[in-house]
């Protein structure tokens, strides 16, 4: 790497610095804004709150019914990762492995959900959905968070499962392992980082995904995002300090699977992995 | 020829030192390059060869001493300051512009006419002998082809000094030795001044007008090839120019000229390459060619073989003695190996020297 | 056919089915990707068919192009593309004229990690609740508005939601992190020996960039920015509860939402959405095709 030495360079490194410091400051001062708030008893015109209290995790856990919302988001998410895990593995599996006709116009198939935000393909979805009496259900929920969940783990699986050499498996099998062998005791192991960190990526997106729950979700099928969509949206029915003790609630939850993730991944594999593959 | 190399008189290290945190990787070097010379920097990898090109080339700043330019000192210049031609390794031509325009791109940069340009670029490909390949892509062209697109990239700028990061290695066997020529061959048609870095011997002892050996960040010897390899300063450089076999052992007698090993039990004598004192330890150095199968006697030791190659115009066998030292020798004729035979060298053959040890600053 | 052995039955009448699938390349491995095509089929293409087709049966009758006529005769409707292009695109270029720069700087740190999962934040968390942070941290009495205040900078408040700039800064705290991440991963994917050879032939930085770098990186700029203009196109809860819907924010999916869910009628609303994708479509088509003039292959140095 080649650092230069001038002045004009040292000065637009700190400019660079400044802008990337600027942001950040202002990122923590936004979250932290949410938390100052979320204990305050008081905090109208002042720096810091009058006071400090928990009560308000009492008053949202009972008023947003978030033991409920909480119960039904990890159930929806739960479901999410199961079914998306199977259907893109396996599909991944055929899609690394062999090469097929067609198989270009289905690997483009499942680009586009990755790449068409969810409102646009939201609401005709939402629209069929309501069609077959799915939508307001925690099935319709799963279906619709499916759609980008399933391409995604594809994504990312491929070029996972394209490193690992298929003679590894020919040599399984020469020496005697069935198909159903071959998955649980080759397979398996050595998919399992990959596997793991694509749901773990594909969980933290379903905690956060915000449009498609809010599309297609009845009183009884809310994630804990959307209920916190309904809350921000009546502002002034509750108390702020209520709404901000649930927006923690919902930060600590993403944030712990986020954690989590980051043990398996690289950040910016959640932002590169899945959408760096048109790019060649 | 009139792609003119800029005149000067030496390149000169002055006490060149470049850390990376704790770890000094290079301490101290010196080194007085004279216009027109070839000279190789030759040692094993992390030696401190390439920081040493990277150093003079401006991409890595030095941390200690100076590099002069006659009396200019250019350690504080930025590369794109210092106008030398480098040749990378993996020969970094710019993928989305053309072998022209690769070739050009230094002559861009200074602003130089289109027309001069491409005289100039016609004339380097000329001497690559890269024409009518000048407007494929690097992505199109043969390694050897790439190679040689790097050479002329470099050269066309007329640089005071070009600098080769192991340019041969990414070629196969046949075509390192091609371009190995046409490397030599440029530089004499040119008149240049080049540091060639490499860890082939092979290279060095056939490129280089003189070769620096490198260890540890250190410079070891300094010497024309035929020095270097007849008269190695150091244990490690003679490993590197190919003494294999390396005899530990304990100085006996100290004579004049000749100094008397003993090495498990048989006298060995030789040439001292190093101040070595009665009763410490030492190394003999020999090569497999100096070593012959012959009756017991004087300079001989009693082995055991163990293998024995056959290739081609001669065998290449390997050996043990009764206490565990491996040697490698050569032979005309097979030796069956479990069969115990002499191994024997000449005692001007045999150099010696201290514990590898010692002798390291 | 060989007249001296009979042949079987099955080479009769040619290669059976299974070879016949077989010779392109269709077998029991390939058998798996049936489960989630047909997933895809249903919950994708299914839906994105049945809305186009929907969208030209108007839900109060009148002819097929009904929905789309009304969308671009009623300012109401059609105003929404330019309220949001005007917010997408210059939040797009901004993030991105940060991003390059930004992501330069810090291909050169040794501890990225720490900088790219505090950017990694913003994008996890998701834009219900930097909406809601940022209502409370750029409002009136935010720590904001404060510190300007505080420092001298202003005497009033700057008012910075419910209005075009509330969703602004929403699009550029999401945003950037996105836009920023993609760009440092191709950034990081060129060969530094590249720019030591520039360096070595006498390009000096500014001209290393304008002739190494930028041409090698155009294409994935150019796809950097499309997803990232896709990205803010489709704003939708930020626009809602940090801007004014009824006003300067009022954009397209909001239009769309509702015309699905305020008046029920999902024709019009499909028509909306399709409006959106085609609106998107054609930005990245415009963009992608202008990527045609660029270089496109490896940025790793040729070899071999």
């Amino acid at each position: 790497m080649i650092r230069d030495t001038t002045l004009a360079a040292k000065l637009w490194a700190v400019a660079i610095w400044a802008i990337v410091i600027f942001f950040v400051l202002n990122l923590f001062a936004m979250i932290g804004t949410v938390v100052t708030s979320s204990f305050a008893t008081r905090w109208l015109g002042t720096w810091l709150p009058a006071g400090w209290t928990t009560r308000w995790y009492d008053s949202a856990w009972s008023e947003f019914q978030l033991g409920d919302v909480l119960l039904v988001t990890f159930q929806i998410v739960g479901a999410v990762v199961l079914i998306s895990g199977i259907l893109g593995v396996t599909a991944a599996y055929a899609l690394a492995r062999r090469d097929f006709m067609g198989k270009r116009l289905l690997v483009l198939l499942f680009l586009l959900p990755l790449l068409i935000p969810p409102i646009t393909f939201g609401i005709p979805l939402a629209t069929v959905l309501y069609q077959t009496g799915l939508a307001g259900t925690f099935w319709g929920v799963v279906a619709a968070n499916l759609v980008p969940t399933v391409p995604f783990v594809i994504l990312v699986m491929i070029p996972f499962i394209e490193q690992i050499d298929p003679k590894i498996e020919a040599a399984a099998r020469v020496f005697g392992a069935n198909t159903f062998k071959l998955f649980i005791h080759v397979l398996l192991p050595l998919l399992l980082p990959g596997i793991l960190a694509a749901l773990l990526l594909v969980l933290v997106r379903t905690i956060a995904m915000f449009e498609l729950t809010f599309l297609v979700a009845g009183p009884t099928s809310q994630t804990l995002v959307v209920a916190l969509y309904y809350a921000v949206f009546a502002a002034g029915v509750r108390a702020v300090q209520s709404i901000d003790a649930m927006a923690v609630i919902y930060m600590v939850t993403t944030l712990v699977w986020l954690i989590i993730a980051l043990r398996f991944v690289n950040p910016t594999q959640i932002v590169t992995r899945a959408k760096q593959q048109p790019a060649h | 020829m009139t792609i003119a190399l800029s005149q000067f008189e030496e390149v000169r290290l002055d006490r060149v030192s470049r850390d990376f945190g704790a770890l000094n990787a290079l301490r101290d070097v010196s080194l007085t390059i004279k216009r027109r010379e070839f000279i190789a920097l030759l040692g094993p990898s992390g030696c401190g060869k390439s920081t040493t090109l990277n150093c003079i080339a401006g991409l890595l700043p030095v941390t200690g001493g100076a590099i002069w330019l006659d009396n200019s000192r250019v350690d504080t210049l930025r590369p794109e300051e210092r106008g030398f031609g480098m040749v990378f390794q993996n020969y970094a031509l710019f993928p989305h512009l053309n072998v022209r325009q690769n070739i050009g791109f230094g002559l861009k940069m200074r602003g130089v006419p289109k027309a001069e340009i491409d005289r100039k670029v016609d004339e380097a490909l000329g001497l690559v002998r890269l024409h009518g390949q000048e407007n494929k892509l690097p992505g199109q062209l043969s390694g050897g082809q790439q190679q040689r697109v790097a050479i002329a990239r470099a050269i066309v700028i007329e640089p005071p000094l070009v600098l080769m990061d192991e340019p041969l290695s990414n070629l196969d066997a046949k075509l390192r030795l091609e371009m190995r020529a046409e490397i030599r061959r440029i530089h004499n048609e040119l008149g240049a001044t080049t540091i060639y870095v490499t860890h082939d011997q092979d290279e060095a002892l056939s490129l280089a007008d003189r070769i620096v050996v490198l260890r540890d960040g250190v410079v070891r010897q300094v010497g024309t090839p035929k020095e270097l390899y007849e008269e190695p300063a150091h244990l490690d450089v003679a490993d590197f120019m190919g003494f294999r076999n390396k005899l530990r052992g304990r100085v006996v007698a100290n004579e004049s000229d000749r100094i008397i090993l003993d090495v498990e039990g048989a006298k060995i004598s030789g040439v001292a390459r190093e101040g070595l004192s009665l009763g410490s330890a030492a190394y003999a150095a020999i090569r497999p060619d100096d070593l012959e199968v012959g009756e017991p006697g004087s300079n001989t030791l009693a082995v055991k073989v163990d293998t024995m190659e056959y290739r081609g115009r001669e065998f290449v066998g390997t050996a043990h003695t009764a206490g565990g030292l491996d040697l490698v020798f050569r032979s005309h004729h097979a030796v069956e190996p479990g069969a115990n035979i002499h191994l024997r060298a000449a005692d001007e053959r045999v150099l010696v020297f201290a514990d590898a040890i010692r002798g390291r600053n | 056919m060989d007249a001296l052995a009979p042949a079987p039955a099955a080479t009769l009448h040619g290669p059976s089915l299974r070879q016949r699938f077989a010779a392109r390349g269709f077998d029991a491995v390939t058998l798996l990707v049936v489960p989630a095509a047909i997933f895809s089929l249903l919950l994708f293409v299914y839906p994105f068919a049945f809305g186009f087709i929907l969208s030209f049966t108007p839900k109060a009758g009148g002819d097929w192009l009904a929905n789309y006529r009304r969308f671009f005769s009623d300012a109401f409707l059609y105003d929404t593309i330019a309220k949001t292009l005007w917010l997408a695109v210059p939040v797009t270029l901004l993030n991105l004229l940060l991003a390059v720069p930004i992501a330069f700087r810090v291909r050169l740190m040794r501890h990225q990690r720490l900088l790219t999962t505090i950017l990694v934040l913003p994008i996890t968390l998701g834009t219900v609740l930097v909406a809601e942070g940022l209502l409370n941290y750029l409002g009136p009495q935010g720590w904001f508005n404060r510190t300007l205040m505080t420092i001298g900078l202003i005497s009033e408040p700057l008012k910075l939601v419910h209005n075009y700039w509330g969703v602004f800064a929403s699009l550029v705290i999401t945003g950037f992190p996105f836009t920023f991440l993609l760009t440092l991963s191709y950034v990081t994917g060129i060969d530094p020996a590249l720019e030591q050879a520039g360096a070595t032939l006498g390009a000096s930085s500014w001209q290393r960039f304008r002739y190494i770098y930028l041409p090698l990186l155009m294409p994935g700029f150019a796809i950097t920015f499309c997803l990232s203009f896709v990205q803010a196109f489709s704003v939708f809860p930020s626009a809602v509860l940090l801007g004014a819907p009824a006003g300067p924010t009022r954009v397209i999916s909001i239009a769309a939402y509702q015309a699905a869910f305020e008046e029920y009628d999902y024709s019009m609303a499909s028509a909306v959405a399709m409006i959106m994708g085609f609106v998107q479509l054609g930005i990245v088509v415009a963009v992608l095709a202008s990527r045609g003039l660029f270089y496109r292959g490896p940025a790793s140095g040729a070899k071999g």
